[in-house]
């Protein structure tokens, strides 16, 4: 075996690992049942694959022989182990006469081992807190350091979610399957829930100093693609299309110096056309399938926008529109303000002024700093100094994110004397 | 593998004529997870003002009146049941009757050896 053989299997066995290890995992977790497990025998035939493939050539089909490889090692492992462990010798027998031959299963039954594995990261037996480190650490095969950054916690933390949710899939028997017809409605929410969340997450991070924290969308965005290609569902398809279209403004909603650029200041040729013609695409296709929710309809507001060429040409009676059919599937006082800003731009500032003040006298947003802010910028416009400058100081207080700080200091400071 | 299913409920959150209707409801649904091999207990237990509370504490016995815990919620019943996984547990769990008043709570079972087979 030649240096050159071995450096040229090794960049093979990277470009598999990158395409291939998290389907390979995914099917090893099935066939052995057990997470770490399967995360070992994932190590072991990509360990075996490098001595071996330099010396035989590379298998007609990699992943098929990963797997099994996998699995005669995990099995291999534990025979040795029942050796000293009279517990382990019913389980190699079961896994030994698992006929599921993995090399004989169609690429079908392959496709609804990821979907397995995305099920089971996003049950809602696992606390909110796990389910997104399980789905970035299992599905996208993050590190607990990345998972750790992007979200700034510690490590250690990340991993100790990770661990207790293993030990609970284990010990309560949480099942590798995708849900029936009748639990899958719920279930699929959950997952949509922990992609748009890891998504949000990267698109404005909830503190500190950088506005956006795009390998988070990405891979939010990636696991959007991986989905639907999975479970054409006409939800998953809006969220990505939702995902898409807000990620098309990225390089537009700030400035070089990290400030933040409202909608109606931005700079549109800065928009992404690629994301934006994906993305309107996709809001057709769910919104034809007439079982959309909440997801496509905030697609359909995003893609309004993405079509209009400035922020007066756009068509603001749509958006309220859809905004009134949103508040039906969604009730919720965000979605009023949302739409009172909309009303505000169709009828001018008044009416929707009279609608957020109406949503404050509920109480419903009093600390939530953008139902200030927003009522802020209209009492700006109505020339309504005072109350405008009361308002944002109200959102300051209320924010912790440094870009919208630093705008609503700015707003501040420009309101005249 | 089993599941114990503690059902959580205001005390005040039935009258007496939905209760006993709570009581045939769930005696048709033990008939039922019996008829599918997946029952192993149930009852329903008298009221937490009939509770005792008992703690050894230096060799010395203390019992005292009242629950555990003070809950919004409280203890009133359960089931043991055997079902295939999790998923399995929640459906049957969403069957019982105080599930649309109060809480049940699923607890897998863990095996350990050396007790009775009963």
């Amino acid at each position: 075996m030649t240096e050159n053989v071995a450096e040229r299997i090794r960049e093979i066995l990277d470009t598999i690992y990158s395409s291939e290890s998290r389907q390979v995992l995914a099917t090893l977790i099935r066939l052995l049942g057990d997470f770490d497990a399967a995360e070992e025998a994932l190590h072991d035939a990509f360990a075996v694959a490098l001595e071996q493939w330099s010396r035989d050539g590379v298998p007609a089909n990699p992943r098929a022989w990963l797997v099994s490889t996998g699995r005669f090692k995990a099995i291999d492992g534990m025979r040795r182990r029942a050796r000293f462990d009279a517990s382990l010798v019913e389980l190699v027998k079961q896994l030994e006469s698992s006929a599921s031959d993995p090399e004989a299963r169609d690429d079908e039954s392959v496709a609804d081992d990821r979907l397995r594995l995305i099920f089971t990261c996003c049950h809602p037996a696992l606390p909110p807190d796990a389910q997104v480190p399980m789905t970035l650490r299992e599905v996208c095969g993050l590190t607990t350091d990345e998972i750790a950054r992007a979200f700034l916690t510690r490590p250690p933390t990340v991993a100790q979610r990770i661990v207790r949710a293993k030990a609970k899939i284990r010990d309560a028997r949480i099942p590798y399957e995708v849900p029936s017809a009748t639990d899958l409605p719920d279930r699929l929410d959950a997952v949509l829930r922990v992609v748009y969340l890891v998504f949000n997450e990267g698109y404005s991070a909830s503190s500190g100093g950088s506005l956006t924290r795009h390998d988070l969308s990405g891979e939010a965005i990636r696991l959007g693609r991986l989905l639907i290609e999975l479970l054409p569902e006409p939800e998953a398809v809006g969220l990505l299309a939702l995902m898409l279209l807000q990620d098309s403004r990225r390089a537009a909603r700030t400035s070089p110096t990290g400030d933040l650029i409202l909608l109606e200041n931005q700079d549109r040729s800065l928009w992404n056309r690629d994301q934006i013609a994906e993305g309107l695409a996709l809001v057709e296709r769910a919104l034809t399938s007439r079982r959309f929710g909440p997801y496509t309809l905030q697609a359909a507001i995003a893609a309004v926008h993405a079509e209009a060429l400035s922020a007066a040409a756009t068509d603001w009676a749509r958006i309220v529109g859809l905004y009134n059919l949103l508040l039906r599937v969604e009730p919720s006082p965000v979605i009023e303000l949302n739409r009172a800003v909309a009303v505000a731009m169709r009828d001018g500032p008044l009416a929707g002024l009279t609608m957020i003040d109406a949503i404050l006298a509920r109480g419903d947003l009093a600390k939530y700093h953008l139902a200030h802010s927003a009522r802020a910028d209209l009492c700006r416009r109505l020339g309504r100094r005072v109350e405008a400058r009361a308002a944002y100081e109200q959102a300051l207080a209320l924010t912790q994110q440094e870009p919208e700080r630093r705008f609503l200091a700015r707003r501040l400071a420009e309101l005249p004397g | 593998m089993k599941y114990m299913l503690l059902v959580y409920l205001n005390e005040q959150a039935m009258n007496d004529t939905e209760r006993e209707e709570c009581y045939v409801e769930s005696a048709q649904l033990c008939h039922d997870l019996e008829a599918k091999g997946q029952y192993l207990a149930a009852s329903p237990l008298h009221p937490v003002a009939t509770a005792i509370s008992v703690r050894v504490r230096d060799g010395k016995r203390l019992v005292t009146d009242g629950p555990f815990a003070e809950t919004r919620e409280q203890l009133g019943g359960y089931y043991l049941i055997d079902a295939r996984d999790l998923d399995e547990a929640i459906a049957v769990a969403a069957r019982i009757p105080p599930a649309r008043k109060g809480t049940i709570e699923i607890r897998p079972v863990m095996e350990i050896p050396g007790l009775p087979t009963g």
